[in-house]
Formats: structure tokens, sequence, C-alpha cells
């Protein structure tokens, strides 16, 4: 089996579930991407690309929470083939402040546990079917999530002062 | 005050001196901080521990528990989620203690004084703090300074004198940085006037 080019996997994606599902390549030249825009089909997308003979991303290198700071949050899955083809791509999902619950791919690859509780605590993205989605970094009891654009750190912890 | 190895002690075996100075002497030559680092800092004072700059030759020798140490050094970024433990474990330590706060996060948050949402600006803001080593981090030279005004405020301690007090002693005994820094560069043309020629100055004008 050959190493496949961005556009290969992005028409074998594109194949398996329709157009509608993700939107066109971003062939960037740092990292090409597409955007998945049915949040529904993102599991079975991921498992997809995980199983897929042809693609068998088996290495989700990072995941990354964005704030785009237009009302939008992000999510940015670095995924590589490691073991077989050494092919790469990103996978971007995209939701709102107000509904920012994307689908967890915890079940698919195991290192996306820990990094969604991550971008859970620093950004504030729920990932809905996490087995364990509390704060990782800050203490369970903090306010707020600190890498949002519009967050304004607390006056108090603990009867702390916590601005300079 | 001559040091007690300064004083002229040979006569028969017999030393005569002050029970408040052969305690304050015994404890300050055997400081035992309590063995905890929490960033790059502690990695400046293992150095110092370690065989070239040999902090046993002035009795101090981490111990790893609270209970037998007299003095905290917190060498490193204190987190809010640190901070309960840090607290936790001056409570735990007994009295009279001592803490020495290494580096600038320690002393004000460092480079973390406006962005860093999760770090105390400051260890003084949870435990009081004696001794303050600026540096980022320090070198072992400036730890050792630090150590040593410890063991100056140890010296210093009476009954009936309190530890403010004799921090304040020890402060005004202490030459102004500015002309420590240009006895130290004699021949660095840019440096300020010292205070004493400022205000030589000052009455010159004055009265001129």
């Amino acid at each position: 089996m050959p190493k496949l080019t961005p556009e290969q996997i992005h028409a074998i994606i594109r194949e398996e579930f329709g157009t509608e599902a993700v939107s066109d390549l971003d062939n960037s030249r740092t990292m090409p991407n597409f955007t998945v825009l049915d949040h529904s089909l993102w599991q079975p997308i991921a498992y997809f690309m995980r199983t897929d003979e042809r693609l068998k991303f088996d290495y989700l290198a990072c995941l990354s929470g964005v704030d785009y700071n237009d009302g939008t949050l992000g999510v940015v899955y670095n995924l590589e083939s490691l073991a077989a083809y050494q092919h790469k791509i990103a996978v971007k999902l995209k939701c709102t402040k107000e509904k920012n619950v994307v689908p967890s791919v915890a079940e698919i690859w195991r290192t996306a546990e820990w990094h969604e509780r991550e971008a859970y605590d620093l950004v504030g993205i729920i990932f809905d079917g996490h087995p364990d989605l509390r704060r990782i970094l800050c203490p369970e009891d903090w306010e707020g999530h600190p890498l949002r654009k519009d967050y304004k750190v607390q006056e108090y912890y603990h009867g702390i002062k916590v601005p300079y | 005050m001559p040091s007690l190895l300064d004083a002229k002690i040979s006569h028969g075996g017999v030393i005569v001196t002050k029970v408040e100075d052969l305690l304050n002497w015994s404890r300050l030559s055997s400081l035992w901080p309590m063995s905890f680092g929490l960033a790059c800092c502690a990695i400046e004072m293992m150095a110092t521990n370690a065989s070239n700059y040999d902090l046993e030759r002035f009795g101090i020798f981490p111990r790893s528990s609270p209970r037998q140490s007299d003095l905290m050094i917190v060498a490193g970024t204190v987190t809010f989620k640190m901070a309960e433990r840090v607290k936790r474990l001056y409570d735990q330590m007994s009295e009279p203690r001592y803490v020495l706060s290494m580096g600038s996060c320690a002393n004000c948050g460092g480079p973390y004084w406006e962005h860093g949402y999760h770090v105390v600006k400051g260890v003084d803001r949870i435990i009081p703090v004696d001794v303050y080593v600026p540096g980022c981090p320090p070198r072992p030279e400036a730890l050792i300074g630090g150590l040593m005004k410890i063991q100056e405020l140890i010296r210093h301690e009476r009954l009936g004198l309190s530890r403010k007090e004799a921090l304040q002693k020890i402060a005004a005994k202490t030459a102004p940085a500015e002309e420590v820094i240009i006895a130290a560069h004699p021949f660095n043309a840019n440096v300020k006037p010292t205070v004493v020629e400022r205000q030589e100055k000052e009455t010159e004008e004055a009265t001129a």
C-alpha cells in the first residue's frame, strides 16, 4: 500500500461519507486539513480513518482547542499513520461558544482522553461521550477557562489574591 | 559581637558566653532546609547543595520532613494548586522557622506576573517570608548570600526582640544597593551618583 496524498485521503472520506459530511480540502503548506461539517458523523469518520486499510491513521499526534475570537471555538486533530504509511492530515471541528459540545474520540485514540480534558480545562469545549471529563491542569474549583480570548482572571482563589 | 570561634577561648578549655549567643550560634550552624523544589530554581538549589558549592560546610543539609526542618527554601514558581501544599508544609514545621523566597517567581510572580493566571504573585501572599533572593534563577552564590542573611537574622535574635525588629536591625546595617554596585564596578562611567554624592550636591546647590 502506498503513502497517500492529502487529496487522496480527502477523496476516500468523501467517497465513504458523502460530499456533505466534510468541507473541501484546505491544502495548506504547513498542514493540509479539512473540516467535519456534520458533528454526528465525526465518530464514524474517526473510526473509519483509524481502521480503514488504505488510511490506517493509528496515531493522534496532537489535539488542540482553539478560540477563533469571533464566537467560534474549534478543535484541531493532527493525525498520522505512523506504523503503516507515514501520511498525515489535520481534521478540524468547529462549534459556537453557546453550543460548545463536540463528540469525543477518546475511545478511538486513547491519547485523546487527556488532550480532551486539557481542551475542556483551558478552552471550555465539552466532549460528549468522554469517560472522565474533569479539569486536568487548573484546580478543580477554578473559575472560567483561561485560554478563552475574553477570559478575565478571578479576584480571589481560596482567599489568595490572584491578580498582581 | 565577635563570632564564637573568634573569641579568645583557649584559657583552660573554658568558654564564657551568654546562653542566647550559644543557642543562636548552634542553631545558625545547623540550618536544615525543607527539601522541596518547585521549578528551575530547584535545579540551582540542588547545585548549591552538591559538591561544588557544598552547603554542608555551613551545616545546611536538606531534610525530607517538615517536622525536622527549620528553614523553607521556596525554590521556584508557586502555582495556586501548589499554594495550599506550601502552606500546609509551612504549618507542619515547628517554631522557630524561617522562610527564604528564592527567585523572581517566588518573590513576585516573575515572568508570570501579568498573564500567568495560575501563578501566585509572590509566596508572601500565603506565608511570611524572611529573606528574598533575586534572580531568575539566582546563582548558587546568591542563594548562599541569602542563607547567610538568615544566619545573620538568627544571630540577632534575643528574648523580647521580635522577628520584625531583628529584620529592621539588619536592614539598617545594610549598605544601599547603588553604593554596593559602584564599589564593585568603580570604572563604570555610566553609574548614577551615590546617595552621599547626591546629598552633597544638593546641599552645595542649596547654599549657593
